[in-house]
C-alpha cells in the first residue's frame, strides 16, 4: 500500500518536473501581446522553410534521405494528425479508420489523373470533396454510436476501403495504380536553391513546400473553427454530449461536420501524396497507419495544434532517425509511448481545457475514453 | 396543461423502463416525481427533454405533440434541464458553462445571466474557474443556473440534492422555490422525498416504470404508505429538519425498485445521520464527490 503511494508520488513528481518550465511558457504565451505571437508564427514558418536544408541531414536522418522523409512520413503525418485532431481533439470522437479518407484522396488523384487525364490542381478540391462526402456517408448511420462502439465501426470502415481497393480491378487491385502524373511544373521560380514549382521525381522539396502551404492553411482553418460557435459546440459535445443536446446544440449535425472536416483534410493529404509518389496501392493504407496517426495526436496533446504537430513530427521522425537500430526501434518507440502515457497522459503539449477535463475524471478524451452512458448505452446500441 | 405525458413507454433494448407513464404539469406549478432507484424517474425526464425517444405514447408541450422533436429544438421550445449528475462541462469555466445555456438563443441573454449570478452568488465568485474543479454543490448550482439561461418555461431538475450536505440541500431547494416564484414551472425528480414533497404542489410516485400514486404533495407527505416506503417510516417520528433519508428502508408499498435499499448504510431509526455523513465531505471540496455514474 505505502509502496503504491510512493510510486504515485514519484510519478506526480516527475510529471511536475516535466511540466514546470512548460507551464511557465504557456502562461507567458497566453498573455503574450499580438505582435509577439505573430513574430513567433513567422519564425516558425521560416523554420519550416529552412528545414529541408541539407546541412541538417546528418543530424536529423543519417540513414535515409532527409528531404524525402520530410515529405513522407513527416509532412504527411503532420497534415493527417491535424485532420484527425478535428475529430478526436475537438469533437472527442474516436476514429480508428482515419487512413481511409487519406486513401480516398489518394485514389481520387490516381484514378482520375491516370484514366481521365485530369490535372493535379482540379483534382485537389475533388479529392477533398470526395473524402468529405465519404465522411458524411460513414458518419450518418454510425454517429449515433459513442465511444468504443464508434471506434469499432470506423475501424471496420478503414478496412472496408482498403479491401475494396484491393479487390476492384478498376482501382488496380493489389498492384495499385502506377504512373500517376506529377503536378504541372512552372520552372524557374527559385527559392533557397529550390526550383519551387518544378514537380519532378528527383527533388522532394517542392512537394514538401506544397505540404507546408497546406499545413499552414489547415492550421489557420482549424484555429478559426476552434474559436467559432462550431468549435464551442464541439467542445460541449466532447465534454458531455447529452448536456450539449439539452443546451440546444444539434449534436448529430455537428458531429457529422467534424467527421467531414477531418475527412476533407485527410483527403487533401491523399491527393498530394499520390501526386508525389506517382504510385498508390492498398498496402499504403494499413490499419497500423490509422493507429500511428492516433498515437501522434494523443502523444502530442489532442485538441492543441502545436502539440499535435510536435506529436506527429516525433512519431514520424523518431523511427526514421533510429533506423540503425533495425527492428529494435519499434520496441524503443513502443517503450517511449508507454512512458509518455504514464508520465504525461494528457500529451506533450496538452490543451489546458483538456487538462481540466482530465482532472475532473472524465478521462479528458470525451467519448473516446471509458465514458459510458449512465442510462444503459449498451441496451441502446442493441435497439438502434 | 403546459406539459403532458400520455401513456409513455420507453425501452432500453428489450427492457421496458417506462410502462405507460402519464403525468401533467400545469403552468406555474412545482410538480415532484419521487421513487426509488431504477423506478424510471430519470428516464421520464430524458423522454421529456428529448434524450430518449418513446416507443409508444406521446409528449405534449403547450398543446403540441413534441414526440418527434429532437432534443436541441425542445430547448428553444422552452424545456430546460439540469441533468442527473449535474452534467456540467468540466473543462469550461463557470462563465462559459452559463453561456452554453444560452447557446440556442438568438436574443439578448444579459438579463438571465445577471439573474443566474444573483441567485447563485457563489458562481460569480468562481466565474473563471474550470467547472470540473468545483465542489458538488457548486456544480449543482451551475447546472441549475445554466438551465435558466435558456429561459425555460418548464425547468426539469434531476436529483438536485444528490450527494450534497443537508445545509446545501436546504439552500438549493429554497432557490428552486424562488425560481418558481419568479414564474418558471418546475418538474422536480427526487429521491429525497421529504424535501421534494414539502416544496412541491403536487407529486407523482413512480415505481418500476409506473405511476402508482398521484396526489397533492401535502397529502403524500401524510400518507402512511408513502411515509413508510420513501420517508423513512414513522419510526423516529418526524426525521424532519435534517435532510432526511432518501433510500426506502422499510418496504410497505409493494416491492420497491431493484436495488432499493442498495445504499445500505442507514440503519433503521437513524436515517438523518446515515445520510448526512457521506454528504458532509462533499461540500467543502467535493471535486471527488460522487458524481453520478
Amino acid at each position: 500500500m505505502s509502496d503504491n503511494t510512493n510510486k504515485t508520488a514519484n510519478t506526480a513528481g516527475l510529471r511536475g518536473a516535466l511540466s514546470g518550465p512548460l507551464e511557465a511558457v504557456r502562461t507567458h504565451w497566453d498573455r503574450a501581446p499580438g505582435w509577439e505571437r505573430w513574430a513567433v508564427y513567422v519564425l516558425l514558418v521560416i523554420g519550416a522553410l529552412f528545414l529541408p536544408y541539407q546541412g541538417l541531414a546528418p543530424a536529423m536522418s543519417p540513414e535515409s534521405d532527409w528531404q524525402t522523409i520530410l515529405f513522407y512520413p513527416i509532412g504527411i503525418y503532420v497534415l493527417l494528425a491535424l485532420g484527425l485532431n478535428v475529430v478526436i481533439g475537438y469533437a472527442g470522437m474516436l476514429d480508428l479508420g482515419y487512413v481511409a479518407f487519406w486513401a480516398i484522396g489518394a485514389y481520387t488523384m490516381a484514378t482520375m489523373a491516370v484514366k481521365h487525364g485530369i490535372g493535379f490542381w482540379p483534382l485537389l478540391p475533388c479529392g477533398i470533396v470526395l473524402a468529405a462526402v465519404s465522411g458524411v456517408i460513414l458518419g450518418a448511420p454510425t454517429l449515433r454510436l459513442r465511444g468504443d462502439y464508434l471506434a469499432i465501426v470506423t475501424l471496420g470502415f478503414g478496412e472496408i476501403v482498403r479491401k475494396v481497393a484491393e479487390n476492384t480491378d478498376w482501382l488496380g487491385g493489389t498492384r495499385g495504380v502506377n504512373n500517376i502524373p506529377h503536378p504541372p511544373s512552372h520552372e524557374g521560380v527559385w527559392f533557397l536553391g529550390v526550383d519551387l514549382f518544378t514537380y519532378k521525381i528527383r527533388d522532394a522539396r517542392p512537394y514538401y513546400y506544397l505540404l507546408v502551404a497546406l499545413i499552414i492553411l489547415v492550421v489557420i482553418f482549424s484555429k478559426r473553427l476552434e474559436a467559432s460557435r462550431i468549435g464551442r459546440s464541439w467542445t460541449a459535445i466532447r465534454e458531455d454530449e447529452d448536456a450539449a443536446e439539452i443546451m440546444g446544440v444539434p449534436t448529430f449535425k455537428f458531429k457529422l461536420l467534424s467527421f467531414a472536416t477531418g475527412a476533407a483534410i485527410g483527403g487533401s493529404a491523399g491527393v498530394v501524396f499520390a501526386a508525389k509518389t506517382s504510385y498508390v496501392a492498398p498496402a499504403n493504407f494499413p490499419f497500423l497507419l490509422s493507429a500511428t496517426i492516433l498515437a501522434a495526436v494523443v502523444l502530442g496533446g489532442a485538441g492543441n495544434i502545436p502539440g499535435v504537430i510536435v506529436g506527429a513530427f516525433l512519431v514520424a521522425w523518431l523511427p526514421e532517425r533510429f533506423r540503425g537500430l533495425a527492428d529494435y526501434r519499434d520496441l524503443a518507440f513502443g517503450a517511449i509511448l508507454v512512458a509518455m502515457m504514464i508520465f504525461r497522459p494528457e500529451g506533450l503539449i496538452p490543451s489546458r481545457q483538456r487538462k481540466a477535463e482530465m482532472a475532473e475524471g472524465g478521462g479528458g478524451m470525451g467519448h473516446m475514453g471509458a465514458e459510458i452512458d449512465t442510462s444503459g448505452s449498451e441496451a441502446e446500441v442493441g435497439s438502434r | 396543461m403546459l406539459l403532458e405525458l400520455k401513456d409513455v413507454h420507453v425501452h432500453y433494448g428489450k427492457i421496458e423502463a417506462l410502462k405507460g407513464v402519464s403525468l401533467e404539469v400545469g403552468e406555474g406549478e412545482i410538480v415532484s416525481l419521487i421513487g426509488g432507484n431504477g423506478a424510471g424517474k430519470t428516464t421520464t425526464l430524458k423522454t421529456i427533454s428529448g434524450l430518449r425517444s418513446c416507443s409508444a405514447g406521446s409528449v405534449f408541450f403547450e398543446g403540441a405533440d413534441i414526440g418527434s422533436m429532437p432534443g436541441h429544438r425542445r430547448v428553444l421550445a422552452g424545456i430546460g434541464q439540469a441533468p442527473e449528475g449535474r452534467g456540467i462541462f468540466p473543462g469550461m469555466s463557470v462563465h462559459e458553462n452559463l453561456l452554453m445555456g444560452a447557446y440556442a438563443r438568438k436574443d439578448d441573454h444579459t438579463k438571465e445571466l445577471a439573474e443566474a449570478y444573483e441567485l447563485f452568488p457563489r458562481l460569480a465568485e468562481r466565474r473563471t474557474q474550470a467547472a470540473g474543479t468545483m465542489s458538488g454543490g457548486e456544480q449543482q448550482m451551475l447546472a441549475i443556473g445554466r438551465a435558466l439561461l435558456s429561459k425555460p418555461k418548464v425547468l426539469l431538475l434531476d436529483e438536485p440534492s444528490m450527494g450534497l450536505a443537508p445545509m446545501l440541500v436546504q439552500q438549493i431547494f429554497s432557490i428552486i422555490e424562488e425560481i418558481n416564484r419568479r414564474g418558471t414551472t418546475i418538474l422536480l425528480v427526487e429521491q429525497n422525498a421529504q424535501q421534494a414533497l414539502r416544496l412541491a404542489h403536487r407529486a407523482y410516485v413512480l415505481e418500476t416504470g409506473r405511476i402508482v400514486r398521484s396526489a397533492p404533495a401535502s397529502e403524500l407527505l401524510d400518507d402512511p404508505q408513502v411515509r413508510a416506503a420513501y420517508l423513512g417510516g414513522d419510526v423516529g417520528g418526524d426525521p424532519g429538519a435534517a435532510a432526511a433519508a432518501s433510500g426506502p428502508e422499510s418496504v410497505a408499498l409493494s416491492k420497491p425498485a431493484k436495488g432499493g435499499p442498495a445504499k445500505g448504510e442507514p440503519a433503521k431509526g437513524e436515517p438523518a445521520k446515515g445520510e448526512a455523513e457521506p454528504a458532509d465531505d462533499a461540500e467543502p471540496d467535493g471535486a471527488d464527490a460522487p458524481d453520478g455514474e
